[in-house]
């Protein structure tokens, strides 16, 4: 029987209160309870984090590294998104 | 456009030599790919195989305190085979894959752990020499071209530094101590000296793959120069401790501005490559026990988390 490898975990972590959960890595573990146990184990030895989010690797879906020109140069030409790119008199304060 | 004119090859190669890193689902040549999983799960294997000599002296640390200290850094070491193997693990590979080549003995790990650890003075040598041999090897891989491994590394080197400085503690502490104390100092620094300058391979001449692997940047500098530094660092140090590296060719050499030093015996380092070292047959041994004896709890975890999810499943 080779189904005997635990499930794929990835790792998420919020260093301090105030600031986003952020992944740091990944590891096996037989269910949630156990991931959560591990990852405190193996990614906050130091006290990295105050949370931990694990999220099993196959729930993960990810866009195609092989699309990204198309599915991000939209954003390229659109520079009128930015605040740079108007332009502000210099008498008006506070904009 | 240039770049419709490039191979997916020549591509890989300019987004490499830009600096770019690659990420999992890139594509990649698959020699680079085979290459990563043979280096990355090597290393891995070494942080795990790499516990087992300092476990020896956990129940026999002469302190609480250096207790405490030799279970975190054991602990640490863990925790960088985790990390490595997660690594290994986004290029197609699986734990029990890799876990089964270095059982079978197919994986290698790194020669060094096949030396028995004989004194409580050899976890200083090991802290002070292996570690910071390791840090060596390591620093330059945090800019490694594949982006899990080198994310990987700049968590272990973060955890290294410790280890180099409680191993340098202990060897401190004994020659400061009694003349038995120091004697025991010099006795283990004799046995790990020239073990620890075979941590980095080959001589350049015999190792083919390093210009491929340059290229890459799957390693950043060759053999030989990080032995010569490692040299240049450490003479120092043993000085300082007023031990003496057991070498006589050792010497400063004012127009390279770095240490000569002997050559370092090819045969035992071969040898102990090829499984006949003092302690191979020992360490494989207490892997693939401590393995096989765990079977039933990995086994009996699956078999309750698959239970709990079908009894949630039956209660929604
Ligand atoms: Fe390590
Ligand atoms: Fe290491
Ligand atoms: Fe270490």
């Amino acid at each position: 029987m080779n189904q005997s490898e635990w499930p794929l975990w990835e790792v998420f972590i919020r260093s301090k209160q105030g600031l986003d959960h952020k992944h740091v890595g990944s590891l096996h573990a037989a269910d949630a309870a156990m991931a959560i146990q591990n990852a405190r184990d193996v990614y906050t030895r130091r006290q990295e984090g105050i949370s931990i989010w694990v999220v099993e690797s196959k729930h993960v879906h990810a866009s195609n590294p092989d699309d990204a020109e198309a599915f991000f140069d939209p954003a390229n030409d659109k520079v009128y998104r930015h605040p740079t790119f108007y332009q502000v008199p210099d008498s008006i304060k506070h904009m | 456009m240039e770049t419709l004119e490039m191979t997916q090859e020549e591509q890989f190669q300019a987004r490499i030599d830009a600096d770019v890193r690659i990420e999992p689902k890139d594509w990649m040549p698959d020699a680079y790919r085979k290459t990563l999983i043979r280096q990355i799960s090597q290393h891995a294997h070494s942080e795990l195989v790499g516990m087992l000599p300092e476990g020896n002296w956990i129940t026999r640390a002469p302190s609480l305190k250096r207790k405490s200290i030799l279970l975190s850094k054991v602990q640490d070491e863990a925790g960088h085979g985790l990390y490595l193997y997660s690594a290994a693990e986004t290029l197609g590979t699986t734990r029990d894959q890799m876990l089964a080549d270095l059982h079978s003995g197919k994986a290698k790990y790194s020669s060094i752990f096949n030396y028995p650890t004989l004194s409580w003075a050899d976890m200083g040598c090991v802290g002070w020499l292996v570690d910071g041999a390791a840090i060596l090897n390591q620093v330059p891989l945090c800019r490694t071209s594949y982006g899990p491994y080198a994310r990987a590394m700049v968590r272990v080197c973060k955890e290294e530094s410790f280890h180099q400085r409680q191993g340098f503690e202990i060897m401190q502490t004994l020659c400061e101590g009694a003349p038995e104390q120091k004697a025991m100092a010099q006795e283990a620094l004799n046995r790990w000296w020239w073990p620890t300058l075979m941590m980095f391979g080959p001589k350049d001449e015999d190792s083919p793959n390093t210009a491929q692997s340059m290229n890459w940047r799957i390693k950043r500098f060759t053999n030989d120069e990080l032995r010569q530094k490692f040299v240049d660092m450490m003479v120092p140090q043993a000085e300082f401790l007023g031990l003496t590296v057991p070498d006589e060719k050792v010497q400063w050499n004012e127009a390279r501005q770095a240490y000569d030093f002997g050559e370092v015996n090819w045969d035992e380092f071969w040898a102990v490559v090829k499984g006949n070292g003092l302690c191979n047959r020992d360490r494989l041994g207490a892997r693939v026990k401590a393995h096989e004896e765990g079977a039933w709890v990995r086994e009996a975890a699956m078999a309750h988390a698959v239970k709990r999810t079908e009894r949630e499943a039956v209660a929604a």
